[in-house]
């Protein structure tokens, strides 16, 4: 462990006092095995109070440190600074509304997920005791259930840009999470919502959500075979 | 203009404070019930730190082996080296199985047996695998869940707000005072009635599991409203936090085989728990761990430990353990399959907390006089049903289980009790914190004071305490609390202030620390997390019964009448693993 000097430029923007984003630069000391958010932190105590970000598990579960880091969108309690380098290039999510400096405003990105009713839809009573479901038939979901709903995957996404009424790979993703657990009876309702322009056939595999996402999820994989069940329903 | 007109004035029946499992279960049985529930959460709600539970959630389902309520009740009351109440022990064992099947049919996708039912994992302190779980991300499938199930029942959610001051007045809660994160500005919410569902305290230590979040406010805001704490010294170190960060490795890994190494590549715990080794519980597998270390046999003579999953294979690490496996490899380095992983104790789950009968109604005094229309559940409350420590994969049962119950109870209060009146100035406490930290004279900043804390809390009031190591930080925290009141933040700005929350959540660090404290000095006794090297044994005598703190005139005042429940059947032995 050693300290090494980097130099950090950092996209600012304070609404009220600033008219648009704006980089800063700060050039400072860590320790060279610090995490992006090691980073922030440091000119937050030390050198800016004002700067602006969210954080808060340290270890990639809680899903609020999603920014972008030399272009790519990263977890930035996760991601150590070697990975870049000694100059870092540190800006919000994109596709978003800045709110203040790193900080976006997610509250459309949750309100999609609202829309594809993300929630058990059943047709039958419960058992007593738990559903059956097959250690195969969970597999089918597994994966799908580790989203941490960050919104990497939405940010990174070219068909999201210029679309705001795009569902986009998160809620996309979470309706093949309900879509294909073996427990549910939702389908013909969710198919519905997600078979529109601006559902699943917005996406064109750019594969841009599957790079961005911290939890390596195969999402375009998962939206594909979302098209087909959505074909086969209409068959 | 009259209050209840103003723009920032909500008036909701229930208003729940937290978004984690206890906060979001208790919400969804209010609005299941047709009024208005509302989420306040400093964070958006998947963003609570229940996602950050990993190995289970604890259920005598009797899946995969024999199991029964009755050992599930007495391996909790072991555990918790006796000082936790048994009626409420009681009543939590028979609702566990409830909880996680109704979890079940909202669609948790639990890991499976061979025939398609909810597997379960052995855990330190359980005598049967009991612990229910989806890989190692148990804790975040429930919470997303519960969240999901909270839209589709239409409870209200004021994310990114920080309470500051609670509306209780004569023993009556009346409602809360919070500030908007976003947007700035302080919002009243009036309520018939508030649950308080705020989540641990392990912010207090530098090397801790908690989130960044994690800074006890609900804890800190029930102090400063004149009632009291109980059982503030008792904090549980997690014997595999990640070396140097203090982030959790499961005890899912030991579960399911892992190993812990000293220096000489000993399985050590055989010295300190021969029958349960690497499962005994978490206070124990932390002393012993600290005891290596302080003996010199850490790795290389360091500060820790090698949780070792090699032997585990490749197989099962990916399927059941990949988060474990992505931290060692993210963050040190570290691959799990190949090599063994640096730990550490790091400060983790706060058995103490705010004090409350088993309807989880906040009370105020050792009588259990209850304070209406005030509730509490999860880590943020002390029933107590951890007692002196708390077993693994009983954190996420008891924050659905009592967050149901409290939900179950407040809409009974709210059917039976109309709004009290608010205080002539409510905002008059929140507005003072704001102003000061925005308008004071001061030259302090809050992070160094807030590292000096956490430096020292980790120090000297760790896995092993000594009087005169305590002495020295109660000193120290009450000059770090001098300092406070020079604090001033760089930010004046209202929307998304960090310096600001993060000045104010300092406040509530440093006021609990020192209940923590005096807690823990005037305990002259070893039980369960807390150890003192000066009195290393535990005294059913003296100390089998509850810490009760309160602040008054700018003193912590203790108070010990409060009694342990103990049934006849469950009487204290020596507790051995």
């Amino acid at each position: 462990m050693a300290m090494i000097d980097i130099s950090v430029k950092i996209l600012r923007y304070q609404p009220g006092k600033d008219e648009k984003p704006h980089w800063q630069v700060f050039n400072i000391a860590v320790e060279d095995e610090s995490t992006i958010l090691d980073v922030l932190n440091e000119i937050h105590w030390q050198h800016d109070g004002t700067l602006a970000y969210r954080r808060s598990c340290r270890s990639s579960i809680c899903g609020s440190c999603a920014m972008k880091v030399n272009g790519r969108n990263v977890l930035a309690c996760e991601t150590p600074i070697h990975r870049f380098g000694r100059k870092l290039k540190i800006e919000p999510l994109s596709g978003f509304d800045i709110i203040k400096d790193l900080v976006v405003d997610l509250d459309p990105f949750f309100a999609k997920l609202k829309r594809i009713r993300p929630y058990l839809i059943l047709d039958k009573p419960a058992p007593d005791k738990e559903f059956v479901q097959s250690p195969e038939q969970l597999e089918q979901i597994g994966e799908s259930t580790l989203c941490i709903l960050c919104a990497a995957c939405s940010a990174a996404c070219p068909s999201s840009w210029p679309n705001s009424e795009y569902l986009g790979p998160a809620a996309l993703l979470k309706a093949y999470r309900f879509i294909f657990d073996s427990r549910d009876d939702g389908a013909d309702q969710r198919i519905e919502i997600v078979n529109d322009k601006n559902g699943v056939w917005r996406c064109h595999t750019i594969f841009n959500c599957v790079e961005a996402c911290p939890k390596k999820i195969q999402i375009t994989e998962y939206l594909s075979r979302l098209k087909v069940k959505v074909v086969e329903n209409s068959l | 203009m009259k209050i209840d007109e103003a723009r920032n004035y909500h008036k909701i029946d229930a208003v729940i404070v937290g978004a984690g499992l206890a906060g979001l279960r208790a919400a969804l049985e209010v609005a299941k019930s047709g009024l208005a529930a509302a989420v306040i959460s400093k964070v958006y709600p998947t963003r609570s730190h229940s996602g950050g539970a990993q190995g289970g959630i604890a259920a005598a389902l009797a899946n995969v082996s024999e199991d029964s309520l009755e050992s599930h009740m007495f391996d909790t009351i072991k555990g918790s080296d006796y000082l936790a109440d048994q009626d409420i022990i009681e009543r939590f064992v028979n609702e566990a199985l409830k909880t996680v099947y109704e979890f079940e049919h909202m669609g948790v996708p639990f890991s499976r047996t061979e025939d398609g039912r909810i597997n379960q994992r052995p855990f330190g302190g359980h005598s049967s695998p009991r612990a229910c779980f989806a890989q190692d991300v148990t804790g975040h499938v429930l919470l997303h869940t519960l969240y999901e199930q909270c839209l589709q029942h239409n409870v209200l959610f004021f994310n990114e707000f920080q309470v500051l001051s609670l509306l209780v007045s004569d023993d009556v809660s009346r409602g809360l005072v919070a500030w908007d994160i976003r947007n700035g500005g302080l919002h009243i919410f009036h309520a018939r009635a508030v649950l308080l569902a705020t989540g641990g305290y392990g912010r207090a230590w530098k090397i801790t599991s908690n989130a960044h979040a994690n800074t006890g406010d609900g804890v800190a805001l029930v102090l400063e409203a004149g009632l009291p704490l109980e059982d503030m010294e008792f904090v549980q170190f997690h014997p595999t936090g990640l070396y140097k960060h203090g982030i959790l490795l499961s005890e899912a890994a030991r579960g399911e085989g892992a190993y812990i190494l000293n220096d000489k590549g000993e399985r050590f715990m055989k010295t300190y728990a021969a029958a349960k080794m690497e499962l005994a519980p978490r206070d124990v597998v932390s002393r012993a761990e600290q005891t290596e270390i302080n003996e010199g046999r850490g790795i290389g003579g360091k500060d820790y430990v090698y949780l070792d999953l090699r032997h585990l294979g490749r197989q099962k690490i990916l399927e059941r353990l990949p988060q474990i496996y992505d931290l060692a490899l993210n963050y040190l380095k570290v691959d799990g399959i190949k090599e063994a992983i640096p730990i550490q104790p790091t400060a983790h789950y706060s058995m103490g907390g705010i004090p409350a009968n088993v309807r989880t109604e906040v009370i105020k005094d050792a009588a259990g006089t209850v304070v209406k229309g005030l509730y509490t559940a999860g880590e943020a409350s002390c029933l107590s049903l951890h007692g002196a420590n708390r077993l693994g994969t009983n954190s996420l049962q008891d924050a659905a289980t009592f967050g149901r119950i409290a939900g179950i109870h407040m809409t009974e209060f709210c059917r039976e009790n109309n709004f009290a009146g608010l205080p002539a100035q409510p905002l008059e406490v929140a507005q003072g914190k704001i102003d000061r930290l925005w308008n004071g004279q001061g030259q302090e900043r809050h992070a160094p004071i807030r590292e000096k804390l956490q430096e020292n809390m980790t120090k000297y009031l760790g896995v092993f305490r000594n009087q005169d190591d305590m002495l020295k930080m109660l000193v120290m925290i009450k000059e770090l609390q001098e300092r406070y009141r020079q604090v001033t933040v760089d930010d004046h700005g209202d929307a998304f202030n960090l310096d600001l929350i993060e000045a104010l959540e300092l406040e509530n660090l440093l006021s609990f620390s020192e209940v923590i404290v005096e807690g823990a000095l005037a305990r002259q006794e070893s039980r369960g997390a807390h150890f003192r090297s000066d009195f290393p044994k535990r005294n059913d005598g003296e100390w089998l019964k509850h810490t009760l703190a309160w602040r008054r005139d700018g003193k912590i005042v203790l108070d010990f009448s409060k009694g342990v429940v103990i049934y006849p059947q469950y009487q204290p032995q020596e507790r051995k693993y």
